[in-house]
């Protein structure tokens, strides 16, 4: 078995713009679960909204790169508010119903081949990131790892949004806003009876968590050049409550923490379950089960973190969503 | 294996006459006329042979245009405009013994969708029967349909919602426990035991694992005062976890159950398949038995009273744990019959097929109000009649679902504690 190898693709997952993705948009969950004690399920809806939303308004419309980002954040925003209207002022267990209903509604309708022309239906679509490798300001080269300038110019940019983002949400966290985001969660009608407006409160935070989401699913779709629907089922949503609970509920670093856990793991595990299966040591399994069995762990792992360490690699016991 | 070739053999001799019905012939190339837009075809045969010499012609207005199949059957008409035309086959230059199929409309009226060619299709002989339902007919098959499709749904969703109603859980993993149903009738049937005790032992798994997920898992985390939060996000990893393990035994392919194709029969005005016939007896039958049992045994009134106050019905001398460990038998058993009528229905076996109707199941119980079983069952059959009725008003079988969620979303707006539920549902 070639540790070497398999320790070094590992190490690539650390930095690579998938576990950027998951980074973001598992930061969207944090602002909506860990601070505000909302359960939204849907965050692959939110992801699907800013990833299709980017490459419909580049490529029907022929927009360019910015304003193309500026109308995925539109539309997630939007569809914040739409999910938001219903069922904010329902229980948490509705909310999260609806929500996942609502992400796979996006699902159904980016899949359907009534809309082919716009969505490219089951087969999605791609060539959409031409815009944004224009503005590359690296050279051709090898840098970091052997990498391309274009495999470092997306990590670059992944992980600046990534920061800006940590700082963004760390300094709303810390101001007055943050203060009564964490209020409603704690005792919803505590801060109501202070005569704040919970409702405005809530969806704001909804608001926010979607764009994160959003800005999710445009690092996860440009370094793969195509968004395909199958990319954005419940699933997705369950790996990101994996990794926001591995790295800590109510804090900005445990999202970036536990995405990168996630991915590291998921590297290791495959590298090695192949490794073994290649050398004759395992026989039991075969490379396609070895992937399955990676999700079993993950799922087991979901149930464990859930049960004996909710607050995660960072966070704080006292400041869990939930009694 | 050889069961599993013959199966699939069988199923694509049933559906190829099928598909050549249906599915358009490839497009001939455009003739040598002056037009840009065109209708075009092939005229087969039964037996797939070319049909020449046949005259067809478009008519719009006071354009008129004619063709003749040629060597291979193809024939293209150019018309000026796209529009609508009236294509008629003259039936007096058909070669003998060859004759439209039943029900093939001639002549017909054919419109033009955005493109600049049009396939036409005429079936011949007797094999390909095009069914050419009213309206009213095809409203009462797919109403018939949703009613058995509803009550399957009703199955899982009377388990979920007692679950609901007792132990405050959401239980994302009940999908999970639908699929275990078919996927173990698949599995003790493929190991040569008879078709109904591998459904006895099915539905026995089915509540063996219900048993074992309160026992192992549910009643600890009861006992330590988790959080219903907390508990939802546990039966997610749960979820995931089964659905894999399925996975990895079963494998990504689609498996049938025996006796999964069947013609259709004819029952009065309503056409339906003995399947679906006995999916819906089968499913009433079970929620009245079980409705029965709620209300007027000792068992079932004090589910029902746990379900109302747990802290009460154990003062009152309840074992409330032992009414909530039966709770999850009954709804795992539920769960793998619904399975099991779910794998007829589609019809087919997959590792996914519970989390595909989960939500259609969670939109069932919200419906009629979260925790109540007369709500789970009513709103389930709302459900599946919806679901199927979509398509018969114009919705695009791809998109059937996406009515069901969206109508869930609706109610949510309107009447958050659903049709039967009360008003405390509303935090």
């Amino acid at each position: 078995m070639d540790f070497g190898f398999i320790f070094s693709s590992a190490a690539g997952e650390l930095f690579s713009p998938t576990t950027a993705a998951y980074a973001l948009a598992t930061l969207g969950l944090a602002v909506h679960f860990g601070y505000s004690g909302l359960l939204n399920f849907g965050q692959a809806g939110f992801m699907a909204v800013g990833a299709y939303g980017f490459a419909i308004s580049t490529l029907t419309f022929g927009v360019p790169f910015f304003v193309g980002l500026l109308i995925a954040v539109v539309s997630s925003a939007i569809f914040a508010l739409l999910l938001g209207i219903p069922t904010l002022r329902l229980r948490a267990d509705y909310l999260a119903i609806v929500t996942i209903a609502a992400a796979e509604i996006v699902r159904y309708i980016v899949t359907t081949n009534q809309l082919t022309a716009i969505t490219g239906s089951a087969n999605g679509l791609a060539a959409f990131e031409g815009d944004f490798y224009a503005m590359n300001p690296f050279p051709p080269g090898t840098y970091l790892m052997g990498m391309n300038n274009r495999d470092f110019f997306i990590r670059v940019v992944a992980w600046v949004v990534v920061a800006l983002c940590c700082t963004l949400v760390w300094l709303l966290m810390r101001s007055p806003w943050g203060r009564v985001l964490k209020g409603i969660r704690e005792d919803e009608n505590a801060v109501r009876s202070l005569g704040k407006n919970v409702y405005a409160y809530k969806m704001q935070a909804l608001i926010i968590g979607g764009v994160l989401g959003a800005l999710a699913g445009m690092v996860f779709t440009l370094p793969r050049g195509a968004v395909q629907p199958a990319n954005y089922g419940t699933e997705l949503t369950f790996f990101l409550y994996t990794c926001l609970l591995l790295g800590g509920l109510g804090t900005v670093l445990g999202p970036v923490i536990g995405a990168m856990i996630f991915w590291v793991v998921l590297s290791l595990t495959q590298g090695i379950l192949y490794g073994l299966i290649e050398s004759g040591t395992i026989t039991w399994l075969n490379t396609v089960q070895a992937g399955q069995l990676r999700y079993i762990l993950v799922g087991v792992a979901l149930m464990l973190l859930m049960i004996f360490r909710p607050q995660g690699v960072l966070g704080n016991k006292k400041e869990l969503a939930f009694a | 294996m050889g069961a599993v070739f013959a199966a699939v053999a069988a199923l694509l001799l049933i559906v190829a006459p099928a598909s050549q019905a249906t599915s358009p012939a490839p497009t001939p190339s455009p003739s040598a006329t002056t037009f840009q837009n065109s209708i075009s075809g092939f005229l087969r045969g039964d037996d797939r042979a070319p049909i020449v010499g046949v005259t067809i012609t478009a008519t719009s207005g006071d354009f008129t245009g004619t063709a003749k199949s040629s060597a291979n059957g193809a024939w293209t008409i150019g018309v000026p405009t796209q529009g609508t035309y009236e294509v008629k086959l003259d039936e007096s230059t058909l070669p003998q013994g060859i004759k439209l199929a039943d029900g093939q409309e001639n002549p017909r009226k054919v419109t033009f969708s955005q493109t600049s060619n049009l396939s036409v299709i005429f079936a011949f002989g007797k094999g390909i029967v095009i069914q050419q339902q009213d309206f009213g007919q095809n409203l009462i098959n797919r109403l018939v349909a949703g009613l058995s499709f509803g009550l399957l749904l009703a199955l899982a969703a009377v388990g979920l919602s007692l679950i609901f109603g007792t132990t405050g859980l959401t239980n994302f993993a009940h999908g999970e426990m639908v699929t275990l149903g078919a996927v173990l009738v698949f599995a003790f049937n493929a190991m040569n035991l008879p078709f109904w005790l591998s459904i006895i032992l099915a539905l026995l798994g089915g509540g063996l694992f219900g048993y074992v997920q309160d026992a192992g898992l549910w009643k600890p985390l009861r006992r330590r005062g988790t959080g219903l939060v907390p508990m939802m996000i546990v039966s997610i990893g749960l979820a995931l976890a089964v659905r894999y393990v399925i996975q990895f035994f079963f494998g990504g392919a689609t498996q049938q159950l025996p006796f999964a194709q069947s013609a259709e029969i004819q029952l009065g005005p309503i056409s339906i398949s003995p399947n679906n016939l006995w999916s819906l007896v089968i499913s009433a039958v079970v929620i009245a038995l079980l409705g029965i049992v709620l209300l007027k045994t000792r068992l079932g009134k004090a589910t029902r009273a746990v379900a109302d106050n747990p802290a009460l019905a154990a003062a009152s001398g309840i074992d409330v744990d032992s009414v909530i460990r039966i709770v999850w038998v009954t709804g795992g058993m539920l769960a793998s019959l619904g399975g099991i009528l779910w794998a007829y229905y589609r019809p087919g076996v997959t590792f996914d097929m519970g989390s595909q109707i989960l939500l259609l199941i969670f939109a069932g119980v919200t419906l009629g109000g979260l925790g109540t079983v007369w709500g789970a069952l009513i709103g389930s059959i709302i459900v599946g009649i919806f679901v199927e009725l979509t398509t018969v008003f114009g919705l695009a079988a791809d998109l059937k679902y996406v009515g069901a969620l969206f109508i869930m979303i609706i109610v949510l707006l309107i009447r958050p504690q659903g049709i039967l539920g009360r008003r405390e549902r509303v935090g």
